[in-house]
């Protein structure tokens, strides 16, 4: 394609449902032959771990659709038991599974596949003590400044 | 009536696979080659109109079959 359009995006957060949004994003980019960059920060570096344990988290998430109608009579209290977290994660992945949504393991393989440059924050790495050997190969280590270097050019820039 | 190419049955599949796995097949086709999809995804409806007028790639029919979406996109 003539004049590639540039898509950057910043990857925060950690969780198995958060961890949709920028790699559905930025794979479906890369096959309507954007360049892409996710830069991923704080707990978005969960993301980017050899060893996905993402989970999903009913607590102090309102939003979150439960099974039977949990959501209408289930205490809120009740979302902060032990296990529940797993449990919650363990549907989820389930349902996902069921309707033919992909791993989030399969989406960033698949973004891998097509070229999307991933770049780890450096001083979050140091921040939480990370090991660079945890991290999927390939992962490019930067900055704030690394990231304008892409973002700078990019015809979107989306934060998530 | 062979008048594809090629078929990609990406039935039961979500957001946004039924895009990749047709980009990544489009992929091996040469120009001018028909790629046939089977989806069940009802977004892919407007999903390959808006993929072929990004990529180039030129939809030549949209329509549904016994309940699938049925797309023939031209390798550009």
């Amino acid at each position: 394609m003539a004049d590639e359009k540039k898509l950057a995006i910043i990857a925060t957060k950690g969780t198995l449902d958060w961890a949709y949004p920028p790699f559905i994003l930025a794979s479906t980019a890369a096959a309507l032959g954007y360049e892409t960059e996710i830069f991923f920060t704080f707990y978005g570096l969960q993301l980017v771990k050899k060893d996905l344990k993402l989970q999903v988290s009913p607590l102090g998430n309102p939003g979150m659709p439960m099974p039977l109608g949990m959501d209408k009579w289930f205490p809120v209290i009740g979302t902060a038991i032990p296990g529940m977290q797993s449990i919650m994660t363990g549907m989820m992945k389930q349902k996902m599974k069921a309707k033919g949504i992909a791993s989030v393991g399969e989406l960033r393989d698949l973004c891998q596949e097509a070229e999307v440059r991933m770049v780890a924050c450096q001083m979050t790495v140091d921040l939480f003590d990370m090991n660079p050997a945890d991290f999927v190969d390939g992962l490019e280590f930067g900055g704030a400044a690394t990231f304008f270097e892409f973002a700078g050019e990019s015809d979107i820039c989306l934060y998530i | 009536m062979a008048d594809f190419d090629q078929e990609l049955d990406a039935s039961g599949l979500n957001c946004p696979l039924p895009i990749l796995r047709a980009k990544k097949a489009l992929g091996t086709l040469s120009t001018g080659q028909v790629l046939r999809i089977v989806a069940t995804d009802p977004g892919s409806v407007k999903d390959f109109e808006a993929f072929s007028k990004q990529t180039g790639n030129e939809l030549l029919s949209s329509g549904e079959e016994a309940g699938k979406f049925i797309f023939m996109i031209k390798k550009s």
